[in-house]
């Protein structure tokens, strides 16, 4: 199992930037014909002087106008494996994934691919309206390079998991856009290569969709395919994929177990690391009442040294300060947080009176600290939403402060060790009888 | 993984095909065991253009019988009744209709193979294939819209009492010509159409240009006997739609006019591959 499926030897590719009608003008185009010859002649003798054309010229700066959307990417991924590839937009993710499934060719470098490529660079490529879904499950078959008796034999599998039996016979510009989103993942999903390429297939459809692409990609990985996948959806990656690449201009920036580069990639977006945020701001209010007579003012969080920070290490206590202000002494008040992983979804919350603080509460400010320790938050990155509520009182504020939970390098140096799901490491106590 | 799934994957990464992705240089010769390979898919672009052809019309496949048969009576009215062309003595709405039937299929293959890419630019920029596909798809799809008009020839001819002959198998070698042609004109238009959406806006003119530069409503025998070479290098239309006219309707054989024409052909038909694929691999960015 520790065959090569993917090599990738210093890929670059350069795209010019402007407005560059076309290849070229018609007037360059016009001497690029002319003068091709002598230029093939002139490279031979290049290539002849360097010793074969295997040193990338890399060493010639780039010309004016010009960006490289690729530089000097290189990376292995064996059958079997999953690997995820991470970046800001236009670090090159698409890119890379274009260039692998060869709709675009690289300006230096080498690929090299064993076995079928399958790529989903976007869903329902080859759909047409006119057609009907039965139709078009045969046309994106093809397109996507399934045989007609391949699609004919999973036929009824595409339709039973797109659930669309009644509407097979109509033109899919009919079709709800859900619908054909549905379908267009089906066929999608039950190509079968060695080899698939998704680029960020995930972002459709509903939820409850999206959860089963999910479950059907997990399913993908695990049957001992190899998978490149790229998004932005960290939890996705985490998810599916044990490695992953982290991508910045066009250049590796890291290539380690996706929980480290994750939690690297999330640390370098500049809205996280403060660790301190403001929240007096109406705007921010949406789901408050217009007076209530608590309000939350701060909140801030601070690492075990005691530093304000949104960047914790994994393991590390710390502690939330909630800072609030009360128009007039409350006798009824309930005051807490909740901690949301990235997808919003809220892994605990926590009230004052919980703790045995009484819920009665001064006029003016008023300031709550609270001990995380221990943290059994799993590298991620999560969100604190502030909550109040009470007599007159109702103060909800939704995902405002982010904070990151970093692996920090304390990993095992066995990338199947690391490994972990979800939002949380419990502090479970293992034994055997 | 149990041992023996292993050993079976292991046997089975040597037979995996491998892909070297390298940039491209210079001229790059055509593949034709990929487009071997992918003649699957080349089937179901065509099927595509044909099922997608006529939908939400009321004529329906119809029109592909219409089109033609009002060429054919509007140049029988203006052409041979009026101009009284001369139609090497065969009834003229016949002798036209030979010429506009193989003209159609021409000018449809050309019309749809030129504007291939561009219509699709959506799969050539998500999904890979050799791109020569979409442009011989174009070309293939109007064949059926010939076989439908084609039945109309066969009425015509018994009509005015001329009975199809042997030398009617010989259609179908003008008829590979011609898609010979189309595709070369095909591959050329369509890697400029990609660039250069001009295209599109010439190919009605030079359609129209050349529906007369063509033996269509005159005969070949027009042009004096010493410029029929340098005319079937000039139109290689010329020496396709004259044989047709011969294996249908049994006129002048044609000679030097065809060997000319099937020598530009092949000449169109290589440089359009070529050029084509020279420029393909920039297809996904221009486009």
């Amino acid at each position: 199992m520790n065959a090569i499926a993917l090599r990738v030897e210093n890929l670059s590719k350069i795209y010019k930037i402007g407005q560059t009608v076309g290849y070229n003008t018609i007037r360059e185009s016009l001497t690029n014909v002319m003068t091709a010859p002598f230029r093939s002649l002139r490279q031979m003798g290049d290539r002849r002087r360097k010793g074969e054309a295997t040193s990338p010229r890399s060493s010639v700066s780039s010309p004016p106008n010009t960006i490289w959307a690729l530089k000097d990417v290189s990376f292995e991924v064996k059958h079997g494996e999953a690997v995820g590839i991470i970046g800001r937009n236009g670090s090159g993710k698409s890119t890379l994934l274009k260039v692998l499934s060869r709709i675009t060719a690289p300006t230096e470098g080498r690929v090299e691919i064993r076995g079928r490529v399958g790529s989903l660079l976007e869903v329902g490529t080859g759909f047409h309206p006119e057609l009907t879904g039965r139709e078009n499950i045969y046309l994106n078959g093809a397109v996507l390079g399934m045989s007609r008796a391949e699609v004919k034999r999973k036929f009824d599998e595409i339709v039973a998991f797109a659930e669309i039996e009644k509407f097979l016979d109509t033109p899919v510009k009919r079709y709800s856009s859900g619908m054909y989103v549905r379908l267009a993942f089906s066929v999608a999903a039950h190509l079968e290569p060695k080899i698939l390429l998704v680029d960020e297939v995930l972002a459709v459809g509903d939820v409850q969709f999206q959860k089963k692409c999910l479950g059907k990609m997990s399913n993908v990985a695990s049957e001992g395919r190899t998978v490149l996948f790229v998004s932005h959806n960290m939890a996705a990656v985490r998810e599916l994929c044990p490695r992953a690449i982290l991508l910045s201009d066009g250049r590796t920036l890291n290539d380690a177990p996706s929980p480290n580069v994750i939690s690297e990639y999330l640390s370098a977006q500049s809205d996280v690391s403060s660790g301190d945020m403001a929240v007096s701001d109406p705007l921010l209010r949406r789901n408050s009442l217009p007076n209530s007579r608590f309000r939350w003012t701060r909140v801030t969080i601070k690492n075990s040294e005691g530093r304000v920070t949104g960047l914790l290490k994994f393991g590390e206590p710390f502690e939330i300060v909630l800072q609030g202000v009360a128009d007039s002494e409350l006798t009824e008040v309930r005051a807490g947080f909740s901690i949301d992983s990235v997808l919003g979804v809220a892994i605990f919350n926590s009230f004052q009176i919980d703790n045995g603080i009484p819920a009665r509460m001064p006029a003016g400010q008023i300031r709550f600290c609270v001990r995380m320790d221990p943290n059994f938050l799993a590298p991620g990155l999560y969100k604190i939403s502030l909550g109040a509520n009470g007599d007159g009182i109702i103060d909800f504020l939704p995902t405002t402060l982010q904070f990151t939970v970093s692996t920090a390098g304390e990993e095992d140096k066995n990338p199947w060790r690391n490994y972990h799901g979800g939002v949380m490491r419990y502090p479970c106590r293992w034994y055997i009888e | 993984m149990s041992v023996s799934e292993d050993k079976a994957d292991q046997m089975a990464i040597p037979a995996a095909p491998v892909t070297v992705i390298r940039p491209p240089r210079g001229w790059i010769p055509i593949n034709l065991r990929e487009l071997w390979a992918y003649r699957e898919l080349l089937y179901f672009f065509t099927w595509r253009d044909i099922k997608v052809r006529y939908t939400q019309t009321v004529f329906g496949i119809a029109w592909a019988v219409i089109q033609p048969l009002f060429m054919m009576i509007i140049f029988s009215l203006f052409f041979g009744t009026l101009a009284k062309v001369p139609s090497e003595n065969i009834p003229y709405p016949l002798f036209s209709y030979a010429g506009v039937l193989p003209w159609t299929l021409f000018a449809a293959g050309l019309t749809r193979s030129s504007d291939s890419l561009v219509q699709d630019v959506n799969l050539v920029q998500k999904v890979y294939f050799p791109r020569m596909l979409l442009p011989l798809a174009g070309i293939l799809s109007p064949l059926v819209d010939f076989a439908i008009a084609f039945v109309i020839l066969i009425g015509m001819m018994l009509y005015f009492g001329y009975y199809p002959g042997v030398t009617m198998f010989w259609i179908l070698a003008f008829l590979v010509l011609e898609l010979m042609l189309a595709a070369g004109l095909g591959l050329w238009l369509s890697a400029i159409n990609v660039a250069y959406r001009d295209v599109r806006y010439a190919i009605p003119v030079l359609i129209q240009l050349g529906l007369y530069a063509s033996p269509v409503v005159y005969s070949a025998t027009f042009v004096p006997a010493r410029f029929q070479t340098v005319y079937g290098l000039v139109n290689p239309m010329a020496g396709i739609l004259e044989g047709f006219r011969w294996a249908v309707l049994g006129t002048k054989p044609p000679s030097d006019l065809l060997f000319a024409s099937v020598a530009i052909i092949l000449v169109i038909l290589i440089s359009g591959a070529f050029y084509f694929r020279r420029r393909e691999k920039a297809f996904a960015d221009v486009a």
